[in-house]
């Protein structure tokens, strides 16, 4: 009946909650976590990557996407179809992608990464106050440069609000890793570009069970184009994060002795 | 949107131009004729007649133009204002019909402002222009004749646009404008280069646009001559072109840098009055002008993209 596909899902209630926006919250806190840094030359995206089925092809599944030459993005959320990129995601991402170009049309430049971050949280709000629609069911981290060399990281859930960081997580545990960032996110840390990779792997590593497979990374650096990591690079990274975990263990060892 | 199908409700959109623009099409013209055929034989005989240049060089943007308003034979306003602010970085040079220039660099500064706001900056020189001619495309065929170079400073260093209204949108080094503008283009190909300094670039402009005005009997009066830098536009002089093209005269080449008097006004704010009137009520076919078959139209408008960056397009879309 017409009149009951009319009415607004996204109601307050009584207390002045939004429900529908809050389940979706939770939604994405089911969905794998990501991991964003920003270093002061580079950015890192980090996703943990849930293990596929024996017959299903991995390349398929990918949660980090271009979104322009110099601005790109991880999301977490709403249940991984085994069918593939993640449905709510693939909607927004979409968008996101004619609106960068649209944006170099119109105005000759490429978008900055709060332009988009805007313009994919005011989509995620419009959903949120139609009636007929329900929130998008996802979180994203966006990372990228701006024209005059500053990285950037943002972030944004299903409400539509987004907040600029420099570091953080989302998705599953994401607490967990926020709470690691917090403690090892140091001006040190992010000075080298190798320093913050292994920053965002460490921060993986917390949560994500039998690393290295699991675990999908990319950075962009200041003025190149987004670097998906191979597996074979991850493991590099990985065994010299064990290495290096090992060496300090035995400096303090030492030290006891 | 469930609604949007049963309705046919749209959704407002605020990224686009604000909505008081008149739909592109909608005149009232007898029933069997076109718009254009209409105006081209019924229509007022709009002003033009000008010379207006702008170049770009290591210091900023160079604007220069005479100040004669013509109307066929007479001379509509001796002392109006061909260079615009647009804002604090940007300038336009105006040929074509004043009253179209006028009414659309109001809208381009409301549409910046309104950017401006939005994102927290204002647009490249590059995106003003990429603006300004599909704001006027919609109105191809309407007879809107707007020729103008965009003389700015913005992120990437000096920017020159040249702007037509039928759409064109160019960048490059020199352009000049009008029916003057040959002669303009000649002392300026002459001794045009890229290191300049700002002396000789005043120097430059004043001289190219005394010549034309020496020849071209639809430019006079005075020479504006405007400085676009890296904090702002500034109003340098204006020098009556009679004076500036007798001391010429008497200098022996360009290397001469003596200063005709000039006579500095103070700068004015953009939102004061233009000097330029809108001569949309002289329907007087210009004697001396040379017309088309069809009855006229634009007539001293001959928009002419000599750069370095030119490939070779000629936009002559008006006949003489």
């Amino acid at each position: 009946m017409a009149s009951r596909y009319d009415r607004a899902i996204t109601v307050f209630s009584p207390d002045g909650h939004l429900f529908q926006v809050e389940y979706a919250q939770e939604a994405v806190k089911k969905g794998s976590t990501a991991v964003g840094i920003r270093g002061t030359n580079i950015v890192v995206l980090g996703v943990e990557k849930k293990s596929v089925a024996k017959l299903q092809d991995e390349r398929t599944v990918r949660k980090i996407c271009a979104l322009d030459d110099h601005v790109c993005m991880a999301f977490a959320g709403i249940v991984d179809n085994f069918a593939g990129l993640t449905a709510d995601a693939r909607v927004v991402i979409n968008r996101a992608r004619v609106e960068c170009q649209s944006h170099k049309l119109t105005v000759e430049d490429p978008v900055t990464v709060e332009y988009i971050t805007r313009f994919i949280a005011t989509l995620k709000q419009k959903y949120t106050q139609s009636n007929g629609r329900r929130p998008f069911g996802i979180s994203a981290l966006i990372v990228g440069f701006d024209d005059d060399g500053i990285p950037r990281l943002y972030q944004t859930d299903p409400s539509g609000t987004y907040h600029a960081w420099k570091a953080n997580a989302i998705g599953r545990s994401a607490k967990t890793v926020r709470e690691f960032l917090e403690k090892n996110y140091t001006e040190e840390a992010i000075s080298n570009d190798s320093e913050a990779i292994k920053l965002a792997i460490k921060a993986l590593l917390e949560v994500v069970q039998s690393a290295g497979k699991n675990i999908e990374l990319a950075i962009i650096r200041r003025d190149q184009p987004l670097k998906m990591f191979s597996a074979k690079e991850i493991e590099l990274q990985v065994t010299e994060i064990e290495k290096e975990k090992e060496e300090a263990e035995k400096k303090k060892s030492k030290k006891s002795t | 949107m469930a609604l949007q199908d049963v309705c046919k409700w749209q959704v407002p959109d605020t990224q686009g131009l604000s909505p008081h623009l008149p739909e592109a099409g909608g005149w009232a013209v007898p029933r069997g004729c076109d718009p254009q055929t209409f105006l081209q034989i019924y229509g007022p005989r709009l002003a033009h007649g000008t010379t207006t240049l702008a170049f770009r060089f290591r210091h900023g943007v160079i604007a220069a133009a005479d100040t004669r308003s013509s109307c066929g034979s007479y001379v509509a306003c001796p002392a109006s204002r061909k260079v615009i602010p647009v804002h604090r970085h940007l300038l336009g040079t105006t040929s074509g019909t004043s009253a179209d220039c006028v009414t659309w660099y109001r809208v381009l500064q409301r549409e910046l402002r309104l950017r401006e706001l939005r994102e927290g900056q204002l647009p490249s020189v590059a995106g003003t222009a990429k603006l300004l001619s599909t704001m006027m495309s919609r109105y191809r065929g309407l007879d809107l004749c707007v020729a103008t170079a965009l003389c700015g400073w913005d992120h990437s260093g000096p920017a020159l646009f040249y702007v037509y209204s039928d759409g064109t949108c160019l960048q490059g080094d020199i352009f000049s404008v009008g029916s003057g503008s040959p002669y303009a283009y000649g002392v300026l190909d002459r001794s045009y280069h890229y290191d300049m300094t700002i002396q000789e670039a005043y120097t430059l402009a004043r001289c190219a646009v005394a010549h034309a005005t020496h020849r071209d009997a639809y430019s006079g009066g005075s020479v504006d001559l405007f400085h676009v830098q890296e904090s702002g536009w500034e109003y340098v002089s204006r020098s009556d072109a009679y004076m500036l093209y007798m001391e010429l005269q008497k200098a022996p080449g360009l290397e001469q840098e003596r200063e005709p008097e000039p006579e500095p006004e103070p700068e004015r704010e953009p939102e004061r009055e233009q000097e330029q009137e809108a001569e949309v009520s002289q329907v007087r076919p210009g004697p001396a002008t040379p017309q088309d078959a069809a009855g006229g139209g634009e007539l001293f408008v001959e928009p002419e993209e000599v750069t370095a960056e030119d490939d070779g397009i000629t936009v002559k879309t008006e006949m003489i």
